[in-house]
């Protein structure tokens, strides 16, 4: 892999890789245990990415249905956290506000700091598009457009350079090992490759925050694997990670496991 | 691993994006700080006491960047568009066929108009007929004034006249005209030729042309000289060829000498079948009240103005009481055409519209529904409602605009080929045609406005639930 970019020669001499938050501050990063483990960062002195603050989000009725109740958590840079829990009890809808496809009834929720409950549509469309990249269970790739198009399909909204766009495209299909199916149509692909062009298109805009939404629901044994192994690479690079799933195998991988059930949070142990 | 933060590290303008974002509100001293250190530490409290203004601030500045530009926005309508070649056709075939028959017809109007004027009748644009007005209807209508005698010279002193000459029509009470005076029973009873009472301009103001001898002149008419001239066909009736041995022929018991034949007259053609006299000849002989009519021959285009002033030349005191018959002026028959053509084009135009404007936006509110989920992930991927509406909008207006090009082609064409057919100059305001062509864009326009905002109200959390 680290050949394959070598040519860009734009390697970092030596040192851990930087936080994908802060980009290309050299912060002197923490290595990838300390990265993964909140505790060696102390509270405070980096900004987590989510910080959900007593969010409680029903659904108006009747009945009213309280899909969420009163959640906290926050997640640092660089944490890889895994939810589970029964159908129903509020992961998608968790994952709808963390993704800033829903709002928060009460409660907030803060990005990176930037607090969005109440921020105005143009500005949370502004954050999804710039910081968080999504993966779905069915991948959601445009089946007319290639394997390159729905790529740079991630990089109109977010803001990229247009200079950039074909090369980051690109290079983000190099680290899905895809290179090879640049002008294929997804249609022709199998489902594991489908799901890495997925996971291409949600890194390609450098995100702070990868959500994925069962991301081997529709996936064989095989593929689950690699795209979990994708994950952790990903994980290892500093980015940080929620992954919904009712998988034990992939949740296992996570060093944060939340389950959620009726609406109500609980930490398993780390 | 590595590669991956080499792939962050090379983006600059990216990652410097991401910096900003990542301390938001910070201000200056993320960008000067080198080390980074402090601007972590102060990032978090900055962002939070700065809250969404120091957000919004960021957006702008994404704005200004690269995102979802024009160029952006017509890449992807363009790749909406041609997904579907099929569709395409069949979507854009309403505009297709309401522009090419707007441009079809006010085309073959416009070159039916030209090839009118082409043909114009070159002696119908040259001749003005006086007639006294008639006052009542049918069989009952009575002349409401009289054409004096020297009408034709009073007529000569307008502009534009170039031969005037009275007709009278002469009542002989039923007596033969023959050339030999006999009264044979033995030979069935022959229809005479007409008699008429002409001025001398007659055979000019009928462009008529002398075959043997000559026409009288004034000096006949004053005199009441007893001679005539013939119609070539009376002429031939009457056995009359020639004029040197001054033949006579009889109206009744009176001989009258045959000074001249004419023939080839452009209008009043019933006079070649005529036996034409002085009109001063046929006041004395037979008791001709008055002229019939005034034929007047003009210059071209002169018909408007020698029609409003030849009754004022004949009776100052009562020119309502005559009438002139002009030939139609190019502009009034422009005008009628133009009048055609403005029906035909706003009916038209109003189908062209309804047809396909529908058309258009049947097949964009199709594609927006079957397009949720690609709508629904592209609003995931930061889009904004109205980068969603103006998607749509360019979409349906490419189409139609697409359509509006096809039609106005197809038109321009067919008109061509009538043209050709017909022998015609194919004739058509450019204007009308690219007019047309743009035309086809405002119903775009206005067809893809409604599945747009349609597109642009769909929450993407229900759009992101199915696939693509």
């Amino acid at each position: 892999m680290t050949g394959s970019l070598d040519w860009l020669g734009l390697d970092e001499p030596a040192g851990p890789p930087a936080p994908v938050l802060v980009g290309h501050q050299p912060t002197p990063a923490p290595t990838e245990q300390e990265a993964t483990g909140p505790g060696a960062v102390p509270a405070g002195t980096q900004p987590a990415v989510v910080e959900l603050v007593d969010v409680t989000r029903s659904f108006p009725g009747p009945p009213v249905v309280d899909a969420l109740t009163s959640v906290n958590l926050r997640i640092d840079p660089g944490d890889y956290v895994s939810v589970i829990g029964p159908s129903g009890s509020g992961k998608s809808t968790l994952l709808n506000l963390l993704g800033l496809l829903d709002r928060p009834t009460s409660g907030d929720y803060l990005l990176d700091g930037v607090a969005t409950g109440r921020a105005s549509e143009s500005v949370r469309s502004a954050l999804r598009g710039g910081r968080i990249g999504f993966v779905f269970q069915s991948f959601h790739l445009l089946p007319h457009r290639t394997v390159l198009d729905n790529v740079l399909l991630a990089t109109l909204y977010s803001g990229v350079p247009r200079a950039e766009r074909q090369e980051r495209a690109r290079a983000a299909l190099d680290r899905v090992k895809l290179s090879h199916r640049v002008d294929f149509t997804p249609t022709t692909l199998s489902g594991g490759e489908r799901q890495r062009v997925a996971v291409a298109r949600a890194v390609v805009a450098s995100p702070h925050l990868l959500l994925a939404d069962e991301p081997t629901g529709n996936l064989d044994s095989t593929n689950s694997v690699e795209i979990m192994e994708l994950f952790d690479e990903l994980h290892a690079d500093g980015l940080t990670l929620v992954v919904i799933t009712h998988d034990p195998a992939v949740s296992a991988r996570a060093q944060r496991r939340v389950r959620i059930a009726d609406g109500r949070l609980t930490e398993l142990d780390r | 691993m590595r590669a991956f933060d080499a792939l962050r590290a090379r983006l600059p303008g990216r990652a410097g994006h991401g910096g900003t974002v990542g301390t938001v509100g910070a201000s200056g001293t993320v960008g000067a700080s080198g080390t980074g250190d402090a601007s972590d530490a102060a990032g978090p409290v900055d962002t939070r006491s700065g809250g969404p203004r120091a957000a919004k601030a960021r957006v702008y500045q994404g704005r200004a960047r690269d995102r979802f530009n024009a160029r952006d926005l017509f890449a992807e309508a363009a790749h909406g568009i041609g997904a579907r070649p099929g569709r395409l056709v069949l979507t854009i075939l309403g505009t297709v066929l309401g522009i090419a028959s707007v441009v079809i017809t006010v085309g073959l109007a416009q070159t039916a108009a030209g090839q009118i004027s082409r043909q114009f009748d070159a002696v119908a644009a040259t001749q003005v007929v006086i007639t006294p007005a008639k006052a009542g209807t049918g069989d009952q209508a009575r002349p409401t004034g009289r054409i004096p005698w020297d009408g034709a010279e009073r007529v000569m002193q307008i502009n534009g006249v170039v031969a005037a000459g009275l007709v009278a029509p002469v009542d002989v009470e039923g007596r033969q005209v023959t050339a030999v005076p006999v009264n044979d029973p033995s030979v069935a009873g022959r229809t005479s030729p007409e008699v008429v009472a002409g001025s001398e301009g007659l055979l000019d103001a009928v462009r008529g042309q002398v075959v043997v001898g000559r026409f009288f002149d004034s000096g006949h008419d004053a005199r009441n000289d007893r001679v005539v001239v013939l119609g070539e066909r009376a002429a031939e009736q009457l056995g009359v060829n020639r004029v040197d041995s001054q033949p006579s022929i009889f109206i009744g018991e009176d001989a009258y000498t045959v000074i001249g034949i004419f023939g080839d007259v452009k209008r009043r053609t019933d006079l070649l079948d005529a036996v034409v006299l002085p009109l001063g000849t046929a006041r004395q002989d037979f008791l001709v009240a008055a002229p019939e009519e005034l034929q007047v021959h003009i210059r071209t285009g002169a018909g408007s103005l020698v029609a409003e002033q030849a009754p004022i030349a004949l009776d100052p005191n009562a020119p309502e009481s005559f009438k002139a018959q002009a030939p139609a002026s190019g502009s009034s028959l422009q005008e009628d055409v133009q009048a055609d053509i403005n029906a035909i084009f706003l009916a038209l135009g109003g189908i062209a519209l309804l047809v396909g404007g529908l058309g258009i936006a049947n097949v964009t509110l199709l594609s927006v529904m079957e397009r949720v989920g690609e709508i629904g992930l592209r609003r995931a991927l930061g889009a904004t409602r109205r980068d969603i509406a103006g998607q749509f909008v360019v979409e349906s207006v490419v189409i139609g605009l697409l359509g509006g090009l096809v039609g106005a082609s197809l038109g321009v064409f067919t008109v061509v080929i009538v043209s050709v057919a017909q022998e015609w100059t194919p004739i058509l305001d450019i204007r009308m045609a690219i007019g047309s062509a743009l035309l086809g864009g405002v119903i775009g326009l206005l067809a893809g406005t409604y599945p747009a905002l349609k597109a642009a109200a769909i929450e993407p959390i229900a759009a992101l639930r199915g696939g693509i």
